[in-house]
């Protein structure tokens, strides 16, 4: 009985968290709490793919999306300083052009997720995530290194051309920069960098930088 | 019974350049020095140099290489085992030479330019050899994913090479421009191979083949589902978008001008080789049994592509803004064969594309030679009295301009009497004609040139014909083959082009023949694919 109960609650419980999130993202005053809410809506989710059997898909979502998404969205959020009052200020003119759209989606939604159902077909994919007792890392796996390893190298290949793009396109060499050689650095002597200074009560190093203490 | 090494060894060329490619980058990484601008001219052109001999040596392996097979994948029981991701075959086999010679002689006549220019820069070979990958993976896709995947990695490196003058305003905006255009076109090519995926519920094109073959005897008609139909047609416009075909033209005439002339020159050869060949293989492949659907789409760009490659040519004072209307054009005359669906329909286009490159390439060498006062020009005013300052380049651009015109004695007509009498044969009489009207049209803009040439009078400091020996020999010998192809004996008469293009033709088509359709294949993806319905992607 608990075993049948307990993943009804957890359903629930994770997909009102996601929804209250998700709300939240949108109507907190201050950004930062925004994204925090965003975070909550993104663990809330992966739970939900936990639920359906995509553990994978769960994990992923938390190491890119909160991991790495969220916290860039941090960042630019407090480094830009945009005017979220001026931004919200439309909002009552806009609010019924969103409504009617939010709408329309939400038909959307409905048609699809109906037919999908009452497609033939459907009801046994949704029984059973993982056929075979194939988790899904290794369905994944075994599709993208192994069936797809083609494509999958192709990919990268791709990903490259678009890293020497961006550097051939915006790398730019500039005079004056002041860099770091750390073998330089490291074959400095002490006679070249150390120098001794005599200095005179009530005066300065400046102009004396250089002399050797023998002066 | 896939084993690894079985496969590499029939993806060998593509191998081959994958990792001479990067190998070639890591020695331009290495040998350049950022801040020293003589090492990383002196490395930059030792890496275009190993570029060239690496496009070519592929490009001889290729020629050399033999029998027909599939690798990748192709396992689960399909007949003939020709179901892969990867299909080395005659007719990949013909568009890979073709691709690569052009590559590599297009590159290695862009060397002057780069050099004056200061553009000398290592990554650009790196980008070339890469965009020849993606390009030789085209033809050989025989799956909308390889396909997709391989038309990406062309793309890309071809929006980089556009913008590749980066201080130049016009080579930046030309590379944005063909950024956001093919992005949108890239979309459009995934909408359309989504819905041939939801509909056929496969990627690969023989499995495509055979639900196609079941749709339509499902319905008992010739029509197929229409959302099947969706899906060709937004494949159709994406590819078509690639090879600038009306109406998908608007980025060609910006970027040809735009981009650096050795750029422009690369763009109006291989890329347009590798596009309509994958176009033919697309067509002719999966969706063979559609052919009276799509030969209508077909002729419908063919139409629009070479009337507005006619009458925009018209009014054009650059010549490579012109170049671009003329291959607009003759990208339409090069799918009116393929609209009659046949095999010799194919064979007629591949020969067409022979032509079509051989003279490009005899242009653009002139192209390059171009300059005034010590700059590159391109304006067509400055061709004005050519034949009084320099007579052998005025006759031999003429013969290229009579050629890409179609005048009967020359190679260009051979082109567009093959392509159009392959649609007279299928019974698109109408297509034919409205092909000759247009190639009528656009012959003003061709032989305005030639006027030009030879009764204008000479400006005050009138063109030079600048580059090396390379481009004199590559300009004299396309010209030369302009008359010589014609000649009814052995070894010229069409150089052998005819016969190849056959064979290649028939690689595609004669697989369909052999294979057994209608029979379910049950595949690895319906094991594996299921767990991907619930993550909800």
């Amino acid at each position: 009985m608990a075993a049948q109960v307990l993943p009804v609650i957890a359903f629930y419980l994770f997909a009102g968290v996601a929804i209250a999130a998700g709300f939240m993202v949108t109507v907190a005053r201050n950004p930062v709490r925004s994204v925090l809410w965003l975070i909550l809506a993104f663990f809330s989710a992966a739970g939900l793919f936990v639920l359906i059997g995509a553990e994978f898909v769960a994990m992923l979502l938390l190491i890119v999306y909160v991991g790495a998404v969220a916290v860039l969205f941090l960042f630019v959020v407090m480094m830009l300083d945009v005017d979220f009052a001026e931004l919200r200020a439309g909002m009552a003119e806009y609010l019924p052009l969103g409504a009617l759209i939010g709408i329309i989606l939400l038909i959307e939604i409905a048609f699809a997720v109906g037919v999908g159902f009452a497609s033939e077909g459907a009801k046994a994919i949704a029984v059973d995530p993982a056929p075979g007792g194939v988790e899904n890392t290794r369905a994944l796996g075994l599709l993208l290194y192994d069936d797809y390893a083609l494509l999958f190298q192709l990919a990268g290949l791709i990903l490259l051309v678009a890293m020497i793009g961006a550097i051939v396109l915006t790398l730019r060499t500039r005079d004056g920069v002041k860099k770091q050689s750390v073998v330089a650095q490291m074959h400095r002597t002490r006679e070249e960098s150390v120098a001794l200074v005599t200095v005179k009560p009530g005066e300065g190093v400046g102009g004396q930088t250089g002399t050797t203490p023998a002066e | 019974m896939d084993s690894i090494s079985a496969d590499l060894g029939v993806a060998l060329p593509e191998i081959a350049l994958a990792i001479g490619g990067m190998a070639l980058l890591m020695l331009g990484v290495f040998r350049a020095k950022r801040d020293d601008e003589p090492s990383q001219t002196a490395a930059a052109q030792l890496i275009l140099y190993l570029a060239t001999a690496l496009l070519l040596a592929v490009g001889v392996l290729v020629a050399l290489d033999g029998a027909s097979a599939g690798a990748f994948d192709c396992a689960a029981g399909k007949d003939g085992g020709r179901a892969c991701l990867f299909v080395d075959d005659t007719f990949s086999r013909f568009a890979k030479v073709l691709i690569l010679f052009a590559s590599a002689i297009m590159l290695i006549l862009g060397v002057d330019y780069m050099r004056r220019h200061q553009m000398m820069q290592f990554e650009y070979p790196v980008l070339i050899v890469f965009a020849a990958l993606g390009m030789c993976m085209m033809v050989s896709a025989n799956d909308l994913m390889s396909l997709y995947m391989g038309l990406e990695l062309q793309s890309l490196s071809l929006y980089v090479i556009a913008a590749f003058r980066r201080d130049s305003l016009r080579s930046t905006e030309a590379g944005l421009k063909y950024f956001v255009l093919g992005a949108l076109s890239s979309g459009l090519l995934l909408y359309g191979a989504s819905l041939i995926y939801g509909f056929t519920g496969s990627t690969r094109f023989d499995e495509i083949a055979t639900a196609v073959v079941k749709l339509l005897e499902a319905k008992e008609e010739t029509a197929a589902p229409i959302g099947l139909l969706f899906g060709l047609v937004f494949l159709a416009s994406g590819l078509a978008f690639k090879i600038s075909a009306a109406p998908f033209h608007m980025w060609t005439p910006d970027v040809y001008e735009g981009a650096p002339a050795p750029v422009t020159a690369f763009f109006a050869t291989a890329p347009k080789v590798a596009a309509l060949a994958l176009f033919g293989r697309t067509m002719m492949g999966p969706f063979q049994d559609m052919a009276a659907q799509w030969s209508q789409v077909i002729a419908a760009l063919a139409v629009a592509s070479m009337f507005l490659g006619a009458f925009a040519g018209i009014g054009q004072t650059n010549i490579k803004r012109l170049m671009a209307y003329s291959s607009i054009g003759h990208m339409g005359f090069a799918l009116v064969p393929l609209a009659a669906g046949t095999e010799a329909g194919v064979s007629a286009m591949l020969v067409y594309l022979v032509i079509y490159l051989a003279t490009n390439v005899g242009v653009f060498a002139f192209i390059l030679m171009m300059t005034r006062d010590g700059a590159q020009s391109a304006r067509l005013a400055d061709l004005d009295g050519l034949a009084r300052t320099s007579p052998g380049a005025a006759a031999g651009l003429a013969l290229l301009l009579f050629s890409l015109a179609g005048i009967p004695p020359l190679w260009g007509f051979m082109a567009k009497f093959a392509a159009f009498s392959a649609a007279v044969d299928a019974g698109l009489a109408w297509l034919a004609v409205a092909a000759v009207v247009s190639s009528v049209i656009s012959a003003y803009y061709y032989l305005n040139i030639i006027r030009r040439m030879y009764f204008a009078e000479p400006a005050a400091n009138p063109l030079q014909l600048g580059g090396g020996v390379l481009h004199r020999a590559t300009f004299g010998v396309v010209a030369l083959a302009m008359i010589l192809a014609v000649a009814p004996f052995q070894p010229f008469n069409g150089f052998g082009a005819e016969e190849a293009a056959s064979r290649a033709a028939k690689s595609l088509t004669e697989h369909r023949a052999t294979a057994a359709p209608a029979k379910p294949a049950p595949t690895k993806e319906a094991a594996l694919g299921a767990p991907a319905a619930p993550l909800g992607l």
